[in-house]
């Protein structure tokens, strides 16, 4: 039997996710993929392999598993409690995973979206063109108990490595973009939008952040008269009531509702991850400016694996030494930029 | 036409979108402008694009800014507007004309004799009319696969219900001379008036989305009982031709 990692627990919400799709937009179905793409960029980096590999994300409660074969694992994201057979792994981190241990990961301590991810990506058969299970879409479902996911020996590589990214789970700005629709909203009502503090509503799902706050509703003038057309991860619809959504992996294709303005992409890994009880901002910057950022933060991404640190470990915290390589390897990249 | 002194027009849509859009309201050239720009964007995708979607009166075209800037993607776009009267277009090449049978009213339509009240029709020449109409899809979205048809004549311009009510998958509904034909369960404030058991997303299929923009529908009218049989039928009973 080929390898495989076995499903012993899973949290209410555990999807396979990679990069998303491409080209069915224009039928009906949102690119989807994993909620937090920096998260899959970063446990690339640590395992050595492409950004694009199917990795577990568990939305605020994780799973216990164990693999067929000795592999590898790294764990990004909204860190979690994580241990292999009792011994606590930390998280922005690649491990060692041997045959038979028992992986738990319990509940989030910051954010809302955790990643598994496993060498060379979970096996599973892709669907037009993507391994990421579309909730919303209805393709694909979430991850439980007895199932078992198809994974490729581990061809070696380096455990023990850590990043140390930036925190993207205790809220702050978001920056934004206007977009077709922005000029709907008077001027001062944009200037409240910026300086209002907004929360997680906890009905936020894979489809969208739900945001709410204190003081006067948001709306645009003619915005029941919108025809309506393609929306785009980061945009920030407005609902009759006022309630802002941050239109997110596996939103409707099409909208009517009025879009203040859209989230910069390299922001959307904060909007996703902040908790309820942490604040939100918006600040609206201009394209060229925008266009810097995103640039930069790509080749942030691209040079992640040149962060990468060894572990200082306590050896106490080891239970069998010898199962550690210690030797420091190359780290082989193949993070290209996914098309 | 009021419409093309401020259409067509290019909008910045994200950092690494533009939203190519042929009117503010949905009408007939609207439609076919967007439907037959996005094919030949299709034919011949400028460089740096990454992916096209056509909707009822836009286009939206994403790309890698690496690749190709803003400004000289805008300015291709606008030479491609310009080359020619895209109101006025060919439909694409290669549309299909699908029929679907269809039972109107009763438990499979429950809001057909509203609608057709609404409408000014018995309900009886409401069915021959619906289902005797050939209808464009005008866009394909919302949720996965599902067609917006367009256009009944005039007299089935009503409105929305106000309260919304569940419709299962497969469900005709209509309102504001549009149909839509739901391709998942759904609460909708349109007029159930026919059920089908064609499922315009189906995953295990090799192509799993049944119906492109542009392909053109009848939904023929069945019996109860002959619907009772065509529900195991690949496609509900469909059948596929071409639009002449």
């Amino acid at each position: 039997m080929s390898a495989a990692l076995i499903i012993h627990r899973a949290g209410p919400q555990v999807t396979l996710q990679d990069l998303g799709r491409s080209g069915t937009l224009g039928l009906g179905l949102s690119r989807g993929g994993a909620m937090d793409r920096l998260a899959l960029f970063e446990g690339a980096a640590l395992l050595g392999q492409d950004p694009n590999c199917a990795a577990l994300e568990m939305a605020g409660l994780g799973v216990v598993v164990e693999a067929t074969c000795d592999t590898r694992i790294a764990l990004t994201g909204a860190e979690m409690t994580a241990s292999v057979d009792g011994a606590p792994l930390r998280w922005n981190a690649c491990h060692s995973l041997p045959k038979g241990a028992r992986l738990e990961i319990g509940g989030v301590r910051a954010g809302n979206y955790g990643y598994l991810h496993i060498t060379g990506g979970v096996q599973t058969e892709p669907m037009m063109g993507s391994r990421s299970v579309h909730l919303a879409g209805g393709v694909g479902g979430c991850i439980s108990a007895g199932d078992r996911l198809p994974i490729l020996a581990d061809k070696g590589g380096d455990a023990g490595l850590g990043l140390s990214p930036s925190s993207r789970c205790e809220g702050g700005t978001l920056r934004v973009v206007a977009g077709p629709q922005t000029a709907l909203f008077a001027a001062d009502m944009l200037d409240t939008f910026q300086n209002t503090s907004f929360a997680r509503d906890p009905r936020s799902n894979r489809m969208g952040v739900k945001l709410n706050y204190d003081g006067d509703r948001f709306g645009a003038a003619d915005g029941r008269s919108i025809v309506s057309e393609v929306v785009v991860p980061g945009d920030i619809q407005i609902t009759g009531d006022g309630t802002p959504y941050i239109l997110t992996a596996e939103s409707q294709t099409t909208g009517g509702y009025p879009r203040i303005g859209t989230v910069i992409p390299a922001d959307l890994p904060k909007a996703v991850q902040t908790p309820a009880g942490a604040t939100l901002r918006f600040q609206f910057i201009d394209l060229d400016t925008a266009l810097e950022i995103e640039a930069r933060d790509a080749g942030a991404r691209h040079a992640l694996k040149s962060q990468l640190k060894r572990l200082v470990r306590d050896p106490h915290d080891i239970r069998d030494l010898l199962s550690y390589q210690l030797i420091s390897g190359v780290v082989s990249g193949s993070e290209e930029e996914p098309k | 036409m009021i419409q093309t002194m401020h259409f067509p027009d290019i909008q910045t849509l994200g950092t690494d979108g533009l939203l190519v859009r042929f009117g503010d309201s949905l009408s007939e050239p609207a439609n076919r402008a967007a439907l037959a720009f996005g094919a030949a964007l299709e034919r011949d995708a400028p460089d740096g694009v990454e992916e096209i979607a056509t909707s009822l009166v836009s286009v939206f075209v994403r790309f890698a800014p690496r690749n190709v800037s803003h400004a000289t993607l805008r300015a291709d776009l606008a030479v491609r507007l310009k080359a020619q009267d895209w109101f006025a277009a060919d439909m694409p090449a290669g549309r299909r004309l699908i029929s679907i049978p269809t039972v109107y009213g009763g438990a499979h339509g429950p809001q057909l004799a509203k609608a057709a009240s609404l409408a000014g029709l018995s309900e009886q020449d409401a069915i021959k009319e619906l289902s005797e109409t050939q209808l464009r899809i005008t866009a394909v979205g919302f949720a996965p696969g599902q067609p917006y048809l367009g256009f009944l004549t005039d007299h089935w311009d009503i409105p929305r219900n106000a309260e919304l009510a569940p419709v299962p998958a497969g469900a005709v509904v209509l309102a504001v001379r549009q149909i839509v034909l739901f391709s998942v369960d759904s609460p909708t404030g349109w007029s159930h008036v026919g059920q089908t058991a064609f499922r315009a997303f189906q995953t295990d299929h090799t192509d799993p989305f049944r119906l492109r923009p542009g392909d053109e529908i009848r939904f023929a009218s069945v019996t109860p009982e002959e619907f009772e049989t065509l529900k195991s039928a690949p496609d509900g009973g469909a059948t596929w031709g071409q639009v002449e």
